[in-house]
């Protein structure tokens, strides 16, 4: 196909369904001007709502990552029964819709749940406070680095890491010498994506957080609380926030990398 | 290497460190409020106001509002609780029955109820399709945008006024279960909850929008270009509020403030019917007053006779599979339906 | 070209001198199977419990209920669409991004991740105001099944895209130029040297699309009416089943829903590892 008529196919599906919602967003933001849009991102709920979110994000992100790593590298460096299993099961949270994950932790944490009764009982308080709204966006993220990292160790081989255990290094030093490099900017890539998966996270959240305003109100619920008020401007302004913030982290690592590799 | 796995720890232990004193509990009495979504604006003035009384200083708050369900599962689930203020009575027998809230809450004063509401219409501004009595909602060509009655608080509502309605008009039960059904074949859009409906409406689908008449109220204030129309016939939505066992006694004192005159007027001006009605005679409230009692209206309760309380008429409109709203949805969206 | 890949097989561990199982071994796979259980394994047991809670004909019930049906042929019907669009524009858009040039080449491949950070709800609000009624551009799709296959589109685009840009570039022009200056067509071209190498990715990412969108419900709630039997997705019926107090009806369609992700992507799995045996010693 001639290069321009693919050039024009793909700039209009992303136009149509990526750039057009995107200068919608800006639009209604800025439609009564920058004063309000100020207002609401100043008032202190909305302050909270950022700082909670941004701490889970901390939490959540480096879980991820760890996690990210070390199973892509089970999962493409060795052989074991359940080898398969392991990989869907990494995947799977993408699949699950968030009213079902939240639905899930009220099973397991919720007052006559799992684990809900015994926790409570002890004074530990995991649903409607942070830890709950940390293992919601920790489940919905999972997946982000591991898919990563995956396709990126299978492309490499693992000559070198061969090479320098015959050579005597230690499982550990090959891991950070060798394979940790390697993969770099696949686990950059990664942490960019759990990241902004983190501050979207909606559904999940809005069911186990409690919605406390100042409190447990993450940057999505206040999106949600807003639009509920009837305060459009305030609810754009922080979605706008948000998705600005993951565009300059794309746009960041984009600079950042070495040419050779522009994804 | 090593660097990065630093910044990461100390993200960690910054994270971990910080997070808990984000959560701790204030010293001094605390209440929480629980409460549905539209009245966060009259509900923080509310509780700022209370703050200022002798009974309420020193009083902090935290306050929590959602789709009236959400938040009563979130409290049978463990979401900590003093003052729960929801939409229906239905949602405060959910947490009655996991022993959260007293069965006799209907015996405080004013029935546990700190306002109240009617179905209403809402429509274009300047209501182009005349839209004035139910049986307008099956003129050809209406679309009617509703909540859908599983999920929503708000949908139940609108369901049991239509019949009821019906009912007053001197229907059979049959007729006007089967107006229900001619209605639910105009519904061009059932969200899952009476917020979403609003704004569903408000993006320009459909014609007229059923939901509270406070929330039409909060729409207006928001200078949304629409019309309110209460029919003639229609339904009282009374909002409980009701303290919950654990309480602290600040609760009921914060309710009863909710229900003294001086909140009522408060929220008289803002678009809910009080259940303190002297107050609709200060002359500040004419306006309302007139918008609340104008016009001669048949304005069935959830307890009369017709329908004997919430929990008989959620088993026999809304239980999951023998309801009469699950046949509905089906005849009327169903491949044998001839649908909307 | 992909980096020469393990053409010679892992050295025995024996003959080089080192114990089977070294502690460094079993910690990592250990510490995998803790935390994705905590994290993943425990809510879907508890899921699986709950649906079973009332009882196998229950499940049955609920789950082959007409409306549970309808609800599962409309998400699994929109979500096979959705993949193949994205395989088709996907491919195409990581061609353009990867082989093109064109100002603001840059930003354009910065947004393509853009739905993962932005929330599903505010995707839901800006595709209907854009596409719905009082649409800028005269489009008025709000309420139908193709207002469901737009919300799944954009929240699936990355999956694809990312998926297949890795491989085009890692690819090696140079068999590309040899075909072409052997005489063949680019669409030859294209269909002998250069897809073959895609598809792995293709598919890996086709589906995670499905996946996604079989679960999804923030950007299709605002936009679709949920009409139930016509536009009402199988996560919006579970949603409603929550809310009218059926947890485990609620569970156990949310648990067909998994089974059918799920079996998916062993399945993709499984044919991944197909077609890169060639590659492999």
């Amino acid at each position: 196909m001639p290069r321009a008529g693919l050039r024009i196919v793909a700039l209009g599906y992303l136009t149509l369904v990526l750039l057009a919602p995107l200068a919608m967003v800006v639009r209604r933001t800025f439609a009564h001007g920058l004063a309000p849009v100020w207002g609401s991102l100043s008032g202190p709920e909305t302050v909270h709502a950022f700082e909670i979110t941004m701490l889970v994000a901390a939490i959540a992100v480096p879980l991820n990552t760890v996690f990210g790593v070390v199973a892509g590298l089970a999962i493409v460096r060795r052989r074991f029964p359940g080898r398969g299993l392991l990989n869907a099961f990494v995947d799977l949270p993408l699949a699950l819709s968030p009213v079902v994950v939240g639905l899930a932790l009220y099973l397991l944490y919720g007052r006559t749940g799992w684990f809900g009764g015994w926790l409570l009982g002890r004074g530990i308080h995991v649903l409607f406070a942070w830890p709950a709204i940390v293992l919601a966006t920790v489940f919905v993220s999972v997946p982000f680095v591991a898919r990563e990292v995956i396709p990126t160790l299978r492309e490499l081989g693992d000559e070198q890491e061969q090479a320098a255990r015959t050579l005597g290094a230690s499982a550990w030093q090959t891991f950070r010498r060798i394979t940790l490099p390697s993969i770099r900017w696949a686990v950059v890539y990664g942490v960019v994506l759990t990241t902004a998966r983190c501050l979207g996270e909606y559904g999940a959240v809005a069911i186990v957080s409690g919605r406390i305003v100042g409190k447990t109100e993450t940057a999505t619920l206040r999106v949600d609380g807003a639009y509920q008020n009837l305060d459009a401007t305030g609810a754009y302004s922080v979605a706008l926030v948000l998705a600005a913030a993951a565009v300059a982290v794309l746009v960041a690592m984009t600079l950042a990398r070495p040419n050779e590799q522009v994804a | 290497m090593t660097g990065r796995v630093r910044v990461f720890a100390a993200a960690l232990f910054l994270a971990l460190a910080v997070l808990p004193a984000a959560s701790a509990r204030p010293a001094g009495p605390a209440l929480s409020l629980v409460a549905y979504s539209t009245p966060q604006p009259v509900m923080a003035r509310l509780v700022d106001l209370w703050s200022s009384t002798p009974a309420g200083r020193g009083v902090s708050f935290t306050q929590s509002y959602g789709p009236s369900g959400a938040q009563a599962r979130a409290i049978v689930a463990g979401q900590p609780a003093d003052v729960a203020f929801l939409s229906t009575g239905l949602d405060v027998d959910g947490l009655v029955d996991a022993g959260l809230v007293s069965q006799s809450w209907g015996k405080a004063p004013h029935g546990g109820i700190a306002a109240d509401s009617v179905v209403a219409f809402v429509v274009r501004g300047g209501n182009p399709k005349h839209i004035r009595t139910w049986s307008d909602l099956v003129e050809p060509g209406v679309q009617v945008v509703t909540p859908n009655p599983f999920s929503s608080g708000s949908a139940k509502w609108n369901i049991l006024a239509a019949y009821s309605a019906e009912r007053k008009l001197g229907k059979t039960d049959e007729q006007a279960t089967a107006f229900v059904r001619q209605l639910f074949r105009h519904v061009v859009s059932q969200d899952s909850s009476g917020a979403n409906a609003l704004n569903t409406f408000l993006t320009g689908k459909g014609d007229v929008l059923l939901t509270y008449e406070s929330e039409a109220y909060a729409a207006l204030a928001a200078g949304k270009d629409i019309h309110l129309v209460i029919p003639r016939q229609t339904m009282l939505i009374e909002l409980p509020m009701v303290p919950t066992r654990a309480a602290p006694a600040q609760a009921r004192r914060f309710i009863a403030f909710v229900q003294s005159a001086r909140a009522q007027a408060i929220l008289a001006a803002n678009g809910y019917r009080p259940v303190v009605e002297s107050v609709l005679s200060r002359p500040a409230l004419k306006k309302w007053r007139l918008a609340y009692t104008g016009g001669s209206r048949a304005i069935v309760r959830i307890a009369d006779p017709l329908f004997g309380g919430w929990r008989r008429a959620d088993r026999v409109w809304f239980d999951p599979s023998k309801g009469r709203m699950v046949a509905i949805e089906r005849e009327v969206g169903g491949p044998a339906g001839a649908g909307g | 070209m992909p980096a020469a890949s393990a053409t010679a097989g892992p050295i025995p561990a024996r003959a080089r001198g080192r114990p089977r199982v070294a502690p460094t071994d079993v910690l990592p796979l250990g510490f995998v199977a803790c935390f994705l259980t905590a994290v993943v394994v425990l809510p879907i047991a508890a899921l699986v419990w709950e649906s079973r809670r009332q009882g196998a004909r229950s499940f049955w019930r609920v789950v082959s209920s007409p409306e549970a049906v309808a609800a599962l042929r409309l998400t699994l019907g929109a979500a096979v669409v959705v993949a193949l669009v994205n395989a088709v524009l996907g491919t195409v858009t990581a061609w353009v991004l990867v082989r093109d040039e064109f100002r603001g080449k840059t930003l354009v491949n910065a947004v393509i991740d853009l739905p993962f950070a932005l929330p599903t709800i505010v995707a839901g609000l800006t595709l209907v105001a854009l596409y719905g009624p009082g649409s800028p551009v005269g489009v008025d799709l709000a309420f139908t099944r193709g207002a469901i296959v737009l919300a799944l589109c954009f929240v699936t685009l990355p999956f694809v895209v990312r998926a297949v840009q890795p491989v085009l570039q890692e690819l090696d022009t140079e068999m590309e130029e040899a075909a072409r200056s052997l005489g063949a067509g680019q669409a030859a071209v294209f269909r002998r040297i250069v897809f073959p190498n895609l598809l792995p990715g293709i598919l890996s990412g086709a589906a995670l699309a499905l996946a996604r969108a079989v679960g999804e419900i923030g950007a299709v709630v605002l936009i679709s009416g949920n009409l139930p039997y016509r536009t009402e997705v199988s996560s919006v019926f579970v949603m409603s089943r929550i809310e009218s107090g059926d947890a485990a009806g609620a569970a156990a369609v949310a648990v067909v829903l998994l089974c059918v992700s799920f079996a998916l992507l062993l399945a993709i799995g499984g044919i991944r590892l197909l077609v890169t045996r060639h590659e492999r010693a």
